[in-house]
């Protein structure tokens, strides 16, 4: 009995090392993402938006010559926790051999890895929610991209969304971290720029007891309306809580962090009158990919799981097109890929996409997010305006 | 003819008078009312939350003899328990009108939370204090209990952020104030604020007359000042520790369910409530009941006055031509915790005892 357990696994074993064998073109891609820590809500979302992109890859059959196979390799990146995340995506690549990564999720995380892992192995890296503007000026030795805009972009858009509507005066208010502080210089730069004046620029701490403090000063300073770089659950609903019961303020500027069901909800009338806006599109890619996500058995309306769909579909695009996995031959692909011109893409086209290449035919990767890859390659951005409404979040147009 | 003239003239001048009068008296009553709105009215209620918190962590120090760390969760879970009840009475239409519904279930809460720190009680504390543990070991063993109910909450209630209030959320909206006043600046008072102060007033005054004038509460005095002698005049010490613990129960039900309804409910933030409740306590002197409520009154007001932007106060007050162009701001909010701990280090160095002469840390 033990002889018959020895040989079987002894089978197994020589078994596993041939299908090894036989697989030698297997691609790996590495998933860091997360999937503990403060975005654990939504990173299972957008593993599987990236997963969606390489088992429609893997269904066409197509793929760098048809013997090759995608598969996905999962790392924690925990969001917060440079060291682990830098632990992770060493892992990845050293030992389970990924060609290329899509992620990081957090903006910190996201640079740590870029620095001490992806630049010494020359490692693609295309993160699909890492917005601080400072990965613009990174040095990423053109192996990084993300599918999602910075906050610079962002600030942009907020100012116009500010100046259309001829405030010329704001209060600034932001949460102490590395996302709250990006968006409100990148905004204040912006805002200043175009004529405004912002009178405070007061950052908030999360989690905290008592937030008068901070909502005396903001109304000492003034302002026609306050602008809230906080998170909806956090600081930056005590911060807008404490305003309309003071009569500090009573319009607000709620960027991508702050817009949610929950808080129009919870506030109501009391927000009537605030505008916003977060990333969205009104491109048909964004609907093609919640049909195809609910397909598969989660939420594609889920943040920033069709950013992920989109990195993982540019990745594997890429090494289609360069013929190669390895990234120093398809890194200078992806931005070819992801603008015009060429054929339209859109989810679900993938293998559409693979026989174009084949053919020949320049490609233009739209994507679920109408993808447009800018500067030193991060997406454009397309931003959702939105006004509240008794605790309704009406969209008002696509910027 | 000439006495009409003059008669005239003072009419104008007192006119004139009246009128430049008026309008700086408009003038320094917008500055109060703003002040009033921004400072004193929340520093009030935060401090009053805070007063009624650090009265739970002075009264263990003193006749438990421990830093209790698991105040903070002890008060989420009593916030927890009230906010299920009053979900269920919402659901009867059960209701207090104007009052929020919680105000009704908060005996349901503070009867929970007793229970369960009695059993917590007999289960942990009471063999540390049989074996005559270190005060040092009970603040520990307290910190595991912190750990264990920061679970408990989050399995009974979730982590989100719950607003749990119902009934008139003010008393006078700042536009309803401006309206009748005529002033350019309101003064907000929220339902939930007045009941905060209200009754943060009557639990100290039920305390201090408990206390001092009930045999249970001289016995409890008494066993803090001197256990042995207390032993030794036939005080039955478990009676002491239990009825200790229902006090405790009942403050920080109701320190919980009062800054939950003023702000709103989540387990995170009530964890981290336990700084500031802690170093109220120290600075007005752990042990000392008035002590804890004058701590919490000088930490609320030292982080929002030390911090506060005087501009629009200053704008108001001063003639046109001092208007500041700055925001005449000492320090930045993000400064406001140092101010806090900055005051608590300077009354540790000079007062070891705290302001009321507690026992020494």
């Amino acid at each position: 009995m033990k002889k018959l357990l020895l040989a079987s696994a002894a089978t197994a074993l020589v078994a596993g090392a041939a299908f090894a064998e036989s697989h030698a073109s297997e691609v790996k891609i590495g998933i860091i993402l997360g999937f503990t820590g403060p975005l654990e809500s939504i990173t299972p979302n957008m593993a599987a938006g990236a997963e969606l992109a390489m088992a429609e890859v893997n269904a066409a059959g197509t793929f760098l010559g048809g013997a090759t196979t995608v598969t996905p390799v999962r790392g924690d990146s925990t969001c917060i926790d440079a060291a682990a995340a830098t632990a992770a995506a060493e892992r990845l690549i050293t030992s389970d051999g990924v060609a290329a990564i899509m992620g990081a999720d957090c903006s910190g995380v996201t640079g740590a890895i870029l620095q001490n892992v992806a630049r010494p192995n020359g490692i693609v890296m295309i993160s699909p929610s890492a917005t601080s503007p400072g990965l613009s000026t990174a040095e990423d030795d053109g192996l990084f991209f993300r599918t999602a805009p910075s906050d610079a972009r962002q600030g942009v858009v907020m100012t116009e969304n500010i100046m259309d509507r001829g405030i010329m005066s704001v209060a600034l208010t932001y949460t102490n971290n590395d996302y709250g502080k990006g968006l409100a210089d990148a905004f204040e730069a912006a805002y200043t720029a175009a004529g405004g004046t912002v009178t405070i620029s007061a950052a908030h701490e999360d989690g905290k007891a008592d937030y008068s403090a901070e909502v005396a000063a903001l109304a000492s300073a003034g302002g026609d309306v306050l602008v809230v770089a906080g998170y909806t659950d956090q600081g930056g609903k005590g911060i807008i809580q404490a305003s309309l019961d003071s009569g500090a303020f009573d319009r607000f500027v709620l960027p991508d962090g702050m817009v949610g069901q929950q808080i129009a909800d919870d506030l109501g009338a009391g927000l009537n009158g605030s505008f916003g806006q977060y990333p969205g599109t009104d491109s048909a890619g964004a609907e093609l990919f919640q049909g195809l996500a609910s397909g598969a058995g989660f939420d594609g309306t889920s943040a920033f799981a069709p950013e992920s769909y989109d990195a993982a579909a540019l990745i594997m695009l890429a090494m289609h097109a360069a013929g190669s996995s390895a990234s120093a031959d398809f890194a200078g692909k992806v931005m070819d890929l992801a603008n015009a011109p060429g054929e339209e893409i859109f989810p679900g086209e993938l293998a559409k996409a693979i026989e174009l290449i084949n053919q020949g035919v320049d490609i233009d990767y739209v994507g679920a997010t109408a993808v447009e890859l800018i500067g030193p390659g991060e997406s454009a951005g397309n931003y959702r305006e939105v006004e509240f409404m008794d605790g309704v979040i009406n969209t008002v147009r696509f910027r | 003819m000439a006495e009409h003239e003059t008669e005239a003239g003072l009419h104008d001048d007192w006119r004139l008078g009246r009128f430049l009068r008026k309008g700086v008296l408009m003038d320094f009553l917008n500055g109060l009312i703003a002040f009033l709105n921004f400072v004193f009215v929340p520093g009030l209620a935060y401090g009053a939350q805070l007063a009624l918190g650090a009265l739970g962590v002075t009264l263990i120090y003193g006749i438990l003899r421990f830093s209790n760390f698991a105040h903070g969760d002890t008060m989420a879970f009593g916030t927890a328990i009230t906010i299920l009840v009053t979900a269920v009475m919402q659901k009867a239409g059960i209701g207090l009108g104007v009052l929020p519904t919680a105000l009704l279930a908060l005996p349901f809460g503070i009867a929970a939370t007793g229970l369960m720190l009695l059993a917590t009680d007999r289960v942990v504390y009471r063999f540390y204090r049989k074996a005559k543990a270190a005060p040092v070991i009970l603040v520990i063993v307290s910190m595991g209990v912190m750990f264990v109910m920061n679970g408990v909450v989050r399995f009974v209630i979730g982590v989100e952020d719950i607003s749990f209030t119902d009934g008139a959320r003010f008393v006078i909206t700042a536009a309803q104030f401006k309206e009748m006043t005529g002033l350019d600046e309101g003064l907000a008072i929220r339902t939930t604020t007045a009941i905060t102060v209200v009754t943060a007033a009557i639990a100290v005054a039920l305390l201090f007359w408990f206390l001092n004038r009930t045999r249970t509460g001289k016995s409890m005095r008494a066993f803090s000042d001197n256990e042995d002698l207390a032993l030794l005049s036939g005080i039955n010490p478990e009676r002491v520790v239990a009825v200790t613990w229902l006090i405790i129960a009942a403050l920080a039900t109701t320190a919980g369910v009062l800054y939950g309804l003023d702000k709103s409910f989540k387990a995170f933030t009530y964890f981290q409530l336990l700084l500031p409740i802690f170093a109220s306590a120290i600075v007005g002197g752990l042990g000392s009941p008035l002590g804890a409520i004058a701590g919490g009154f000088v930490i609320a007001f030292s982080e929002v006055t030390v911090t506060y932007a005087w501009k629009k106060v200053l704008t108001y007050w001063l003639p046109d031509s001092l208007a500041p162009d700055g925001l005449v701001q000492l320090m930045s909010t993000d400064y406001k915790f140092a101010v806090s701990f900055a005051i608590l280090i300077i009354v540790l160095l000079f007062r070891p005892t705290g302001l009321f002469k507690g026992q020494s840390v």
